[in-house]
């Protein structure tokens, strides 16, 4: 070891791009602190947590702190709320804040009470000296704080020994209004409001051949204003029903040309290969040798939805020359950079605020929803409109996951472990989120300048890659490499969903080691421990298999199945182990899920299990159930009769259990659970059938058919 | 012309067409957004509201047919300040994630509990089953159904025997 200084840790990113104390943090009047994030409440419990962060770090009640969130006035830019990120990265700037903050208070408090900083501790907010109250507290020394000053993060934080608030299981602040009334985007009434709906163009390129007005205003019954922009049509009314009726009653009375047709097989990840693509080869180059043992294994999953509980909706006024937004959207300052993109105006001519929406799991209609607002508001100066997508229209025009088809070629060495590993995978994007490589607002293809179209692109390896999240095992094999097809026009939008091609990957991944170990005729459980060095992942695999009393486990083909399966996120965030088990009659009932997680520092636990659970159940209704379906005009399960997702009758008991964090930092945990649920379910029902199905979802067709194979 | 119901224990009349819908006329011209559009089709149940006691689908029930009844909505069930013992019990077990289906929820268990106080869990899946949620917090809910029916069932016994 050297004598030189450890080099200084890099600043975070969110602080690098918003360098000012202020942008994070402000003291009010009220004696109450405001935090500010650019990460936004979906459902995940975001807003508590860095709330508990907040007081942890400047030892103040909880109930002093207030979180803005998604806010362009006040709060700092931090791109989307997405991948998992927001504990690590907007926790991370928090803290870092609050402990620069706390410090220069205190520095301020000493210079006032003649002392030395080091006297000086925080208790409940109020400074003492010596332990004795000193009438200092940080809103008697706030004024004298610059809070233009860039945080440094250079300030000592509190010693994760010392929490009190951090760990702790802390109720969500935002879930009483959500159990006794208004609490979502959708319930706010501010004033000179108006309702509004759209006409979808069915696709980009289609153009409005006629639009009977007439008939429409008489399906409606009641006063109707109809904005027509190029191929972008919406109605308005203040009678929210007359709007709907409007909207109901429109694709009756409208003719459009250029309408693209696709075919119904299209639907099907098989589709994908052989399409158009481009191609990318990441990792070890190609095996001189040909291959002695070689195993081939190919697993696909289809097209599947977000499927929101709530349609979309957005606020849009213009008032003054500024047009102002409430979104749902999952990033407030994106959202106002592509709105201004647009409307082609100046991005502080707009501003943004989020609003809380149903949960969304990813890239849906949220901000297309805000977009339409904005531009029916632009035809309505001083109207504040209210625009709501149909129920329809979430169906058939959110982005949707992209189907994947992912094949695994391994050569075994002679005890039959992989030596060699090549993963080809062919996906749709994974992204195409607005001003993150391929996207633009859906409603400015309506327009008479439509952008131009993107080429497609995938996140990239760094931010955890999108058809290639998880492809890279987490065993020991000498040689692994991943061809990735990135499939340049899918026949539908499609964009972020829970953890990319997390699930795919894993299920392929986990479902190809039950495979290998089979082969080797060595149990699944020890078969991946022969493999797997990696501490944190080995005392997982060895605590669900505990917990779900894998020991005892029956022969297969019972009818009655037990499978495991290990992933960590992004192979870089919350390492987590899943086993299910199940009874395959006709369908998959399944049984009991056990999960273990290793994330770190968990700031709430119980906020943490509850994402655990959600992730369970979500992946449980992708791998058994979903499927987008198509017709030649497009998507064609619009509805939950032909989009059905788990119910609670089909909802497994959960056991969810975090692990000791063993001093080691925060990792994201939101949607860890999601590829090891569908690849444990994939092991259990091999297990159950004695046969594997190899395509989500797990249906009774495909149950039947592999029936029929034993 | 006006229609006169009775909203949460408060005798309402409201002018609206005997064809719009309930959901419409609480939201909008009551105000009670606590009763949540899903999809228009009685297939999520974040509508649902009770009439006379029985859980109805807002979304769909013409207003006029509820003439003279009585309608009850979540926020007729508590307030975030004196929330009803099913309200608590879900804040006690955490039983939301994002929280739009809640609302719906709570009036199916409300109108389970009222005609059955200790359900077995059988019995509160298949009443929540017409209900969806996407978020996963199905086992949750489920147990602060559980939880609420303990509590009520607790507190009578215990009005008894004072």
């Amino acid at each position: 070891m050297s004598g030189a200084p450890p080099a200084a840790p890099a600043l975070l990113a969110s602080l690098v791009e918003n360098p000012r104390l202020d942008r994070w943090i402000h003291f009010d009047a009220d004696r109450t602190v405001r935090i500010a994030t650019g990460k936004v409440e979906i459902g995940q419990g975001v807003v508590t947590a860095l709330g508990q962060i907040a007081a942890e770090e400047l030892d103040l009640p909880f109930d002093r702190v207030r979180i803005l969130s998604g806010d362009t006035a006040h709060g700092p830019d931090e791109m989307y709320t997405t991948s998992s990120q927001s504990i690590e990265m907007s926790g991370g700037s928090i803290r870092l804040v609050c402990a620069e903050v706390r410090s220069k208070a205190l520095e301020r408090a000493a210079l006032r009470l003649n002392c030395s900083r080091d006297d000086l501790t925080v208790a409940e907010g109020r400074f003492l000296q010596n332990g004795q109250a000193t009438g200092q507290d940080y809103w008697t020394v706030a004024g004298e704080i610059d809070f233009s000053q860039p945080p440094t993060g250079s300030a000592p934080v509190k010693p994760a020994a010392s929490y009190r608030l951090v760990g702790r299981s802390v109720p969500r602040v935002d879930l009483p209004a959500k159990l006794t009334g208004a609490a979502f985007i959708h319930d706010f009434r501010p004033g000179n409001l108006v309702h509004a709906r759209v006409l979808r163009q069915p696709n980009r390129g289609a153009t409005l051949a006629s639009l009977d007005e007439a008939a429409i205003a008489k399906a409606a019954k009641g006063e109707l204003k109809i904005v027509r922009e190029a191929n972008f049509v919406a109605f308005v009314s203040p009678a929210e029903s007359v709007a709907q009726a409007a909207a109901a009653a429109a694709p009756l009375h409208a003719k459009w040309s250029n309408v693209r047709r696709i075919l119904p097989a299209q639907q099907e990840a098989a589709w994908l290969k052989g399409q158009p693509s481009e191609d990318r080869l990441l990792g070890a180059p190609a095996p001189a040798a040909a291959p002695r043992r070689p195993v081939e294994f190919t697993v696909s999953r289809p097209y599947v939805a977000h499927a929101s509980l709530a349609p979309s909706c957005a606020f849009a006024e213009w008032r003054d020359g500024h047009l102002t937004v409430h979104s749902h959207g999952q990033g407030m300052h994106p959202l106002r950079r592509n709105l201004a993109d647009a409307l082609g105006v100046p991005a502080d001519a707009i501003t943004a605020r989020h609003l809380h929406g149903a949960g969304c799991y990813g890239h849906n209609g949220a901000d297309d929803a805000a977009l339409d607002a904005a531009l029916v508001a632009r035809h309505l100066p001083g109207k504040c409109v209210r625009l709501q997508w149909r129920r329809e229209e979430e169906f058939g025009f959110e982005p949707v996951g992209t189907a994947m088809l992912v094949t695994l070629k391994v050569d075994l060495d002679e005890k039959g472990r992989p030596a060699d590993w090549t993963t080809e995978i062919w996906s749709g994007t994974h992204v195409q989120r607005p001003g993150m490589g391929a996207g633009y607002l859906l409603g400015s293809e309506a327009l008479a300048n439509p952008p131009p179209e993107v080429k497609p692109t995938d996140p990239p390896e760094a931010r955890g890659g999108g058809g290639t999240r998880n492809s890279v095992p987490l065993y020991d094999v000498a040689a692994h490499r991943v061809v990735h097809h990135l499939v340049q026009r899918p026949p539908v939008r499609t964009s972020a969903l829970r953890g990319l091609g997390a699930l795919p990957n894993v299920f392929a991944i986990e479902c190809l080691m039950d495979e290998l170990a089979a082969r080797a005729n060595e149990d699944p459980v020890a078969y991946r421990l022969s493999i797997l060095s990696e501490r944190r992942g080995r005392r997982l695999v060895e605590l669900v298999a505990e917990r779900s009393n894998w020991k005892a486990r029956g022969s297969a083909g019972s009818g009655k199945g037990l499978g495991m399966a290990f992933a960590r996120y992004k192979n870089r965030a919350a390492y987590c182990a899943v086993a299910a088990a199940v009874t395959v009659e006709e369908t998959v009932k399944v049984d009991k899920v056990w999960c273990v997680v290793d994330a770190g520092l968990v700031v709430n636990p119980d906020g943490a299990r509850n994402q655990l659970e959600g992730g369970i159940v979500q992946a449980l209704s992708w791998t058994l159930k979903e499927q987008v379906r198509f017709d030649e005009q497009g998507i064609a399960s619009l509805d939950w009769d032909r989009y059905p997702i788990l119910r609670f009758s089909e909802v497994p008991e959960i056991a969810a259990e975090l692990v000791a964090d063993d001093g080691n930092p925060s990792l994201g945990v939101g949607e860890c659970s999601v590829g090891p649920t569908a690849a444990a379910i994939g092991n259990a029902v091999a297990h159950a059938l004695g046969v594997r199905i190899h395509d989500m979802p797990l249906s009774r067709e495909r149950i039947m058919a592999a029936l029929l194979r034993t | 012309m006006a229609i006169a119901f009775t909203v949460n224990g408060q005798a309402r009349q409201v002018a609206a067409a005997e064809t719009a819908t309930l959901l419409d006329v609480l939201r909008n011209h009551l105000g009670l957004m606590g009763t949540r559009y899903g999809c228009g089709l009685e297939q999520c149940g974040c509508c649902m509201v009770l009439v006379d006691g029985r859980p109805v689908h807002a979304c769909t029930r013409e207003v006029g047919s509820v003439a003279g009844r009585l309608v009850v909505t979540v926020e007729g069930l508590g307030s975030a300040d004196k929330p009803h013992a099913l309200q608590q019990a879900f804040l006690d077990e955490q039983a939301g994630q994002c929280g739009y289906c809640l609302s719906g929820i709570l009036i199916s268990a409300k109108a389970l509990l009222d005609g059955n106080p200790k359900p077995s869990r059988g019995d509160i899946v298949a009443a929540l089953d017409k209900h969806l949620c996407r978020c996963g917090s199905h086992q949750r809910i489920v147990r602060a159904v559980e939880r609420a029916a303990n509590a009520m069932n607790g507190a009578k016994q215990t009005g008894r025997a004072a």
